[in-house]
């Protein structure tokens, strides 16, 4: 075999079979700049190699969808000729080797997937996992991490409103990092990738290309180990004023018709993102590399083609518009160079020095893209915990400010004010609320927006963990007063060649299908992070879900504040006490133990839908959802939140503990000015609501336990957080 | 004042004629250097100056401010925080001049609430520079609590004497790091800003 033996010791992460596929594509050995370029076009970052044949099953179409998944972000519309663009991705390995650049180019990947696409980014969010506090590496993640995200967004301008942050071991040494961006444009003014038609300009614009970033996107398809801080180079730097300017660049040339197809560089940089516009527009690519601007003297070929450096776009305009494109971008000072055309080959051809450095076919490179069906075995079902089955505390009041005081559940203050997260003047509803509002500049209307996953209960049961990411992401964006309209998600997970991981991914993926369909809000968009382990320890299966929501008129929503002294409080929902897998079994009774809450979908409908309606109607005074911690932890959220107390003095026919921090979902806590129409209007949609107390005073009162002082809930809340940053 | 305000670039050498120059929040330049430092050294802030010089209400806000110190219309520096990190966040100020185009909307010693949202505002100069501005009453806004206090606790970033906006000596050019073009909207939680711009809509009316 003659041919094996030509093979190359290191075939840069891909299979055996892999190379193989390769030898029969080529019909001849690959080059090396050619073996890199199937390396990272192969790499399960770029591929979806493990979950492709099951992200297919999800829901994606919808009246409101105008773009699902396969392009740089998803389009949903909002109506009035506009519509908002988002998506979720990971920037998990590289935040853990080095926190600040790690972050900061994970969200200035993510604006420029938004902006590619004719959108003016007006929204960050953001999904955090850390290791244990503890851990003693975990502060300086977090601190890194937070000062990444606020230095990328407050520079470029564009408001981080929201997101949500948990704390547990198992992200020790795999901490996640997952950044979101919405942006608005014009339905008539969406930009796509596929490079339609021959003898087009190839353009680059941007920042110039350096050695950073090379072989990221293999980086971020491999288990870590000890070793991984030596993979520091791999990550990318970010210069969120560049990445202004592009913005600014992209948004005057899109306001002209020069612009064919576009697409950012992102992960794989220029080999992904001329492969994706070749291969979208059916048509061939030739680049000549000496035209690619370069940071440094002496790249190679193969490095011009894996550099993930940061703040630069490939686009194909129009033949002749070079003139017209060129004078934008040299007024925001950036670099300008046609380097290739379309042609009708299909093939992506490499010049160097006058010599072919690469010729490869298109398609194969695309469709013949490893899909595995990966061998899964589903999670073994686990017993259901009665109420009775957990310890209640000795005093529920004490209970409660333990919990509130805790590093899942104090306040995030302490990262929120990093944030610039008023810039653009339209945050109508600031972060630490349900969902973020973010007012459509210029019109009553908003979006909402919300990201959220309970790990916990998808390691217990990943097909009711992934339905419960989704609803309670779109019961957030409901509690605002706001219709959910479609999600994007973020799959992180473990080493998908473990079958207990792979079933983790097939249940998660199933359960969120599910609910997506139930709740009507389809997937638009998201990212697959796999290999989240280091030493062979996975991190809890984490499926995050970010909701967008549209508030048709600022005048006819709720925030979570108690709003007034004497209203009527109420649970929408019905409250069994389930404290399998909630806070309050993990954190005071020993330790997460049997059953995950199940998600009853059409029961989250209806109550969601009459939530809404109520608030519509102007029945409400506040509303927020219950999640974890339950009840108290809702209830102290509305208290500390309009600095005032309530009087609960229902008489639950259960355990009370099981009743205060029991995590049953499809609840809202709701005021009331008007508890007879309330109540009615409730019965008239078959949904079950409980008075359970009244507003007013300085303390919050709970059953079985004596008056807590607002105060102390606050101070409480406030407190954790910044004394454990702030200690060493 | 029923007119649209004009956006001028950064490397323009002419200003067109108007009423009220600002010099807006952002990171110009990145503020790579330090913060403003390279907007100062624009081609267009040589016209700023010597507009603000010859009367021209100048306001500064955020970045504007810094820009403002940098180029020398302003006394003093902002250093970065004392917190060392970015805060962003409702201040509450004390307004300790009413007699400007900017201020002459709020009453003397009112406490007014508007945001923060900055890495470096943390105002400083030197104990005589500190001396004169104080001797002529070129501190426009402090931070306070609720209650008009100066304490620490009220001070988002170490600002000497809580020092939240400053006057030139003629007082037609004012600098300062809170946003109270952020917080004059209802629907974003606040107008206490408002004042400031319907004042000078008069002021410059007049």
């Amino acid at each position: 075999m003659s041919e094996a033996a030509a093979r190359p010791n290191d075939l840069m992460g891909l299979s055996e079979d892999e190379y193989d596929t390769i030898l029969e594509i080529m019909g001849r050995e690959p080059n090396f700049t050619e073996l890199s370029i199937f390396s990272v076009m192969w790499s399960e970052h770029c591929s979806y190699k493990s979950s492709k044949v099951w992200l297919k099953t999800l829901p994606t179409e919808g009246p409101q969808v105008i773009q699902g998944p396969g392009e740089n972000a998803g389009v949903v519309d909002i109506g009035d000729g506009l519509a908002a663009i988002f998506k979720i991705e990971s920037h998990n390995h590289p935040s853990f080797i080095e926190p600040y650049q790690g972050a900061a180019t994970g969200v200035g990947g993510i604006l420029r997937d938004v902006f590619t696409m004719g959108a003016r980014p007006v929204a960050n969010m953001n999904a955090l996992r850390f290791g244990s506090p503890d851990h003693p590496k975990t502060r300086h993640l977090v601190g890194g991490v937070v000062a990444g995200i606020g230095g990328y967004g407050n520079c470029i301008g564009v408001p981080t409103v929201g997101g949500e942050v948990n704390f547990d071991p198992a992200y020790n040494g795999n901490i996640l990092v997952n950044a979101m961006t919405v942006g608005i444009a014009n339905t008539d003014k969406i930009f796509y990738s596929a490079a339609a038609g021959t003898g087009l300009p190839v353009v680059y614009v941007g920042s110039k290309t350096g050695r950073d970033g090379i072989h990221g996107a293999t980086m971020a398809s491999a288990e870590f180990d000890d070793d991984s801080a030596e993979k520091r180079p791999t990550v990318q730097v970010g210069d969120p004023f560049t990445e202004k300017l592009l913005l600014e660049a992209c948004l005057e040339l899109m306001a002209t018709d020069a612009i064919v197809a576009i697409q950012d560089m992102g992960a794989a940089g220029l080999t992904s993102s001329s492969v994706e516009m070749a291969s979208k527009g059916e048509v061939g690519i030739t680049m000549v590399l000496d035209d690619v601007p370069m940071r440094e003297t002496g790249m190679q070929p193969f490095e011009l083609m894996l550099s993930e450096s940061q703040e630069r776009m490939l686009m194909v305009l129009k033949p002749g518009r070079e003139d017209e494109a060129r004078a934008i971008f040299e007024k925001w000072e950036l670099d300008f160079a046609v380097i290739g055309q379309t042609n009708d080959s299909e093939r992506l051809v490499l010049m160097w020095q006058g010599e072919v450095a690469a010729d490869i076919p298109v398609p194969p490179l695309v469709a013949a893209a490893p899909e595995y069906e990966r061998p899964w075995t589903a999670t073994p079902p686990r017993e259901v915990i009665g109420p009775d089955a957990v310890p209640a505390p000795l005093d529920p009041g004490a209970a409660l400010l333990t919990m509130i005081e805790s590093p899942d559940l104090c306040s995030r203050r302490w990262i929120w004010e990093q944030y610039d997260h008023m810039v653009m003047g339209d945050t109508v509803g600031r972060p630490g609320g349900d969902a973020a509002l973010v007012r459509v500049h210029g019109t009553k209307k908003a979006l909402a927006i919300s990201t959220d996953c309970t790990p916990r209960y998808v390691e217990a049961n990943p097909v009711e963990g992934g339905k419960q990411a989704v609803a309670e992401s779109w019961r957030n964006v409901t509690a605002t007063g706001a219709t959910p309209l479609a999600v994007t998600n973020n799959l992180n997970f473990g080493n998908p060649e473990r079958p207990e991981i792979m079933g983790q991914i097939v249940g998660a993926v199933q359960g969120m299908g599910a609910a997506c369909l139930a709740l009507d809000s389809p997937v638009v968009s998201g990212n697959v992070s796999l290999y989240n382990e280091t030493n062979g320890q996975p991190i809890l299966p984490t499926p995050v879900i970010g909701c967008v929501g549209l508030l048709d008129d600022l005048g006819k929503r709720a925030g979570m504040a108690f709003a007034a002294e004497g209203e009527a409080v109420f649970v929408v929902g019905e409250t069994t006490g389930w404290l399998g897998c909630s806070i309050y079994q993990r954190d005071m009774a020993g330790g997460t133990r049997g059953a995950p809450p199940p998600v009853d979908l059409e029961t989250e409908r209806r109550n969601g839908d009459f939530v809404r309606g109520s608030i519509h109607a102007g029945q409400v005074t506040a509303c927020h959802d219950v999640s974890d911690g339950g009840l108290a932890i809702a209830l102290a959220d509305m208290a500390i939140a309009g600095r005032m107390g309530a009087g609960i003095d229902h008489k639950p026919g259960i355990a009370v503990h099981a009743w205060l921090f029991g995590e049953d979902q499809a609840r809202y806590v709701v005021t009331t000015a008007d508890p007879d129409g309330f109540t009615a209007a409730a019965e008239a949609a078959g949904v079950p609501v409980t008075r359970i107390g009244t507003t007013g005073g300085a303390a919050l009162t709970l059953p079985a336990a004596g008056p807590i002082s607002v105060e102390s809930l606050r101070e409480a809340h406030e407190r954790w957080l910044p004394e454990y940053m702030a200690s060493r | 004042m029923g007119k649209a305000p004009l956006m001028v670039w950064h490397g323009d050498s002419t200003l067109p004629d108007v009423d009220l120059i600002v010099v807006p929040g952002g990171f110009s330049y990145g503020d790579y250097l330090r913060s403003g430092a390279m907007a100062a050294n624009s081609p267009i802030m040589r016209e700023v100056v010597a507009r603000a010089n010859a009367g021209t209400p100048t306001l500064g806000i955020c970045n504007g401010f810094q820009v403002l110190t940098e180029c020398g219309l302003l006394p003093g520096v902002l250093m970065r925080n004392a917190s060392l990190k970015f805060v962003c966040r409702d201040v509450d100020l004390r307004v300790e001049r009413t007699d400007t185009p900017f201020t002459h909307g709020y009453s003397q010693g009112q406490v007014i609430r508007i945001p923060v949202a900055h890495h470096d505002g943390n105002y400083f100069t030197d104990p005589d520079t500190l001396k004169s501005l104080e001797d002529n009453r070129q501190v426009a806004f402090r931070y306070c609590d609720a209650d008009c206090a100066l304490s620490e606790e009220a001070n988002p970033n170490g600002s000497l004497a809580n020092i939240a906006g400053v006057l030139n000596t003629a007082g037609n050019v004012l600098g300062m790091m809170p946003h109270p073009e952020r917080l004059a909207d209802p629907l974003l939680g606040g107008t206490d800003g408002a004042p400031m711009f319907t004042a000078l809509a008069e002021a410059l009316a007049a």
